[in-house]
């Protein structure tokens, strides 16, 4: 029955997702393999830095007997994730350009792609699970703990799941490299990929460094104690530590907020420094996968791997929630995305807009 | 599958294959050893190198055999640039030269050398005129491709070779996609210095030749030993050329047939598309193509979209080039013919016809491409 059932699989030439092509042939689907290029880079002998992932791309298709093709999204991601990404980081905010990646790349531009070359689905190598139920559908928590992706993914539309495989959601990673060795994929024992991917390994701050101006100013605490000099608010988020320079005796010194207009970094000392803390949110851009009532209790995720936390979660007007924390939350970022929790069922999400404190909005960005 | 990327390669004829077979089998001798095995190979190489002169009216001490297309321009472009250095720096070609030439001459930009190139029109041909006015003393090569790979627009090679006869300028041109379709003198066209390869008309891959006038000086490229009178070391691939030497004859003694046959299947494939009332534009002038490539505009689709289409629907065809990392670049030949800008450089698709095809099978294909396209646009 499937091998009449074709299924495109964005393949990045990492472990994951030639498993999840190998399982999709095996499950018996006419599987077509894809390699996204989305970004433009050459090196000194004009060699594109995506070429050794597409060769690891060929040779697991070959192995596995696929054809496969390179699309590019180059302008796409231009347009969609690396503008997003910059006027984020332009107002000083947190951005999580994998969220918009496969919100417009993935699960846009590629479904789009795959549609128009004869997909009943596509598939990738996400960590999550779909689940149709009475007509629906809904995404559930990879079964892998430490490796579900619904975070990233809480922005697809439930039109946009019925059209997608996730075949590794019910695996644990392990057994995902396992089955790489098993059948010898030439990607077996590959490095994961860490980081934003058009990065790389690169110097993160001399990147953005490289796109957007960036002004040093003064680090101040909130009394307005000068504790030293920033290179740019830009480089800083809520929460971080390292890379402060603030010597000294007693506890290390944190950055709890911005002021834009000032040019201003603020620090505070301790690890659990009560300005690092807060108590609701105000979220915008919220997409939830299936209807959801106006105001219910859930959990959520403010960034990816964190447990989950109690929320009660409001609806306001133009896709945006208030988000009231059960216990107080630790160093809450604005342009992060929020992520909305039933048990297992990820309910949808938004981007963190402002941050609250007994109602007293944050200087997390200002 | 039907195969319409003949230009990309073509499928080894038959009865090359038998007799490359039969010489692997038998015949393993060193060209260049003295003894009887090596007088065995030679005799090979040698009938080989005797016919291939004769197919462009050349003298067989003027042939180089190489690896094929690519080393060829190399050895030709690198070496008369090096060679003749003294003598001018300039160097004059187009802009929809196969990258086996565009990134030679970005070599030589690297390396000091002045390169001019010359644009096309939109029928695809450089104006000759242009090349006169660009020429200087200082000019000491004109590399121009007889007939193009992607649209296969032939240059006016006797017009150019003319108007260089005069000038110190050595003329080489890339004759890789034309050398099987059209008639090719080097004396009376004035070449210098002609570029072939043999997977291009039913022969092996790996092996092609330079023809080089006995006056032009070149700097070979690698050393070793005296093979090619030291003009390309390293044992002969006396087999490849020799299977070389049996597609190139089978297509000089059937050059008008295939011609003809070829350009039928051109038009019934471009007649099938129109019946179907297929919106397309040919990109360049079809009566200046050689018969076996047409480069079709298809208006409201995208190159790789409509050609992984292509591929599943079971019609193997091609567009300019592909990045190190598989993604499709939009075609120079087209940037250059039209413009960046122009829509036909990201929906145009490259049909070239030979061997592998029959009237049915290239109606089958029309068809099928008829069907994608019309599902693409709308």
């Amino acid at each position: 029955m499937k091998e009449n059932v074709r299924v495109v699989i964005g393949m990045s030439g990492g472990v994951d997702s030639s498993v999840a092509a190998l399982l999709l042939k095996q499950q018996g689907y006419e599987v077509i393999g894809v390699f996204m290029k989305n970004w433009d880079d050459t090196d000194e002998f004009g060699v594109c830095t995506a070429t050794e992932d597409y060769e690891d791309v060929i040779r697991v298709c070959n192995q596995i007997d696929i054809p496969y093709y390179s699309v590019n999204f180059e302008k796409e991601y231009w347009n969609k994730v690396f503008t997003y990404f910059l006027d984020e980081y332009k107002s000083g905010r947190t951005p999580n350009p994998d969220v918009m990646c496969n919100k417009e790349i993935k699960f846009k531009a590629f479904l789009d792609y795959a549609l128009s070359i004869g997909a009943d689905y596509v598939a990738t190598g996400h960590y999550a699970q779909i689940r149709h139920t009475n007509g629906e559908v809904e995404m559930l928590r990879g079964v892998d703990e430490n490796k579900d992706q619904t975070y990233f993914l809480n922005q697809l539309s439930s039109d946009v799941l019925k059209k997608v495989l996730f075949p590794l959601g019910h695996l644990p990673k392990t057994e995902v490299r396992k089955i790489a060795k098993d059948y010898e994929l030439a990607t077996a024992t590959k490095k994961d990929s860490t980081g934003i991917c058009f990065i790389g390994e690169r110097n993160f701050k001399e990147f953005l460094g490289g796109y957007l101006p960036a002004t040093p100013g003064e680090m101040q605490t909130l009394h307005g104690e000068v504790k030293g000099r920033h290179d740019g608010l830009m480089y800083y988020t809520i929460g971080q530590r390292h890379g402060l320079g603030i010597g000294g005796a007693g506890d290390p010194w944190f950055v709890v907020g911005k002021n834009l207009t000032e040019n201003i970094l603020y620090v505070e000392q301790g690890e659990s420094n009560p300005h690092l803390y807060s108590d609701s949110l105000l979220a915008s851009n919220v997409n939830w996968i299936n209807e959801v009532e106006t105001s219910f209790t859930c959990t959520a995720k403010f960034r990816y791997r964190q447990k989950d936390s109690q929320v009660h979660v409001q609806l306001l007007n133009n896709g945006k929630v208030q988000v009231n924390f059960v216990q107080k939350e630790r160093a809450i970022t604005p342009g992060q995305a929020v992520v909305f929790y039933q048990e297992e069922v990820c309910l949808g999400g938004g981007t963190i807009e402002e941050v609250f404190k007994n109602n007293q909005q944050l200087l997390y960005v200002g | 599958m039907i195969y319409l990327d003949h230009a990309a390669t073509t499928p080894v004829h038959r009865e090359v294959l038998d007799t490359m077979y039969s010489l692997e089998k038998e015949v393993f001798g060193n060209p260049s050893s003295i003894h009887a095995y090596g007088r065995k190979s030679n005799y090979y190489l040698d009938e080989a190198r005797r016919f291939l002169a004769d197919s462009i009216y050349a003298d067989e001490r003027e042939i180089i055999f190489t690896s094929g297309g690519t080393e060829a321009n190399n050895l030709a472009v690198i070496g008369t640039a090096i060679e003749n250095e003294y003598n001018g720096n300039h160097i004059i070609t187009t802009a929809q030269e196969h990258h086996a030439i565009i990134h030679i001459m970005q070599y030589l930009q690297k390396r000091g050398f002045h390169v001019t190139y010359l644009p096309v029109n939109q029928s695809g041909q450089i104006d000759v005129y242009d090349l006169e006015r660009t020429l200087t003393d200082q000019t000491i090569l004109v590399s121009i491709m007889t007939a193009n790979n992607e649209t296969g627009i032939i240059q006016p090679i006797k017009d150019i070779g003319e108007l260089l006869k005069d000038h110190q300028a050595y003329f080489h041109t890339d004759a890789v996609q034309a050398y099987s379709m059209l008639d090719l003198n080097v004396k009376e066209m004035g070449i210098d210095l002609l570029t072939t390869s043999g997977h291009k008309l039913n022969g092996p891959k790996g092996i092609g030749f330079l023809y080089k006038a006995d006056h032009v000086p070149i700097q070979q490229m690698q050393y070793g030993g005296l093979q090619e009178r030291t003009r390309r070391p390293g044992t002969e691939n006396f087999i490849g050329a020799y299977g070389f030497y049996v597609a190139a004859k089978l297509a000089m003694e059937n050059k008008q047939v295939n011609v003809e046959t070829y350009r039928s299947y051109k038009n019934l494939f471009l007649s099938t598309l129109r019946e179907e009332e297929v919106e397309f534009d040919i990109n360049g002038d079809l009566d200046l193509a050689i018969p076996t490539i047409v480069n079709i505009s298809f208006p409201g689709t995208s190159v790789d979209v409509l050609l992984t289409n292509l591929d599943l629907a079971g019609v193997a065809a091609s567009s300019g080039s592909a990045c190190t990392a598989g993604s499709l670049e939009p075609s120079h030949v087209l940037k250059a013919m039209f413009s960046f800008r122009s829509d036909r450089v990201n929906n145009s698709i490259r049909f070239s016809f030979g061997s592998a095809n029959t009237e049915e099978n290239v109606k089958e294909a029309a068809l099928r491409v008829a069907r994608v396209v019309k599902k693409l646009v709308n």
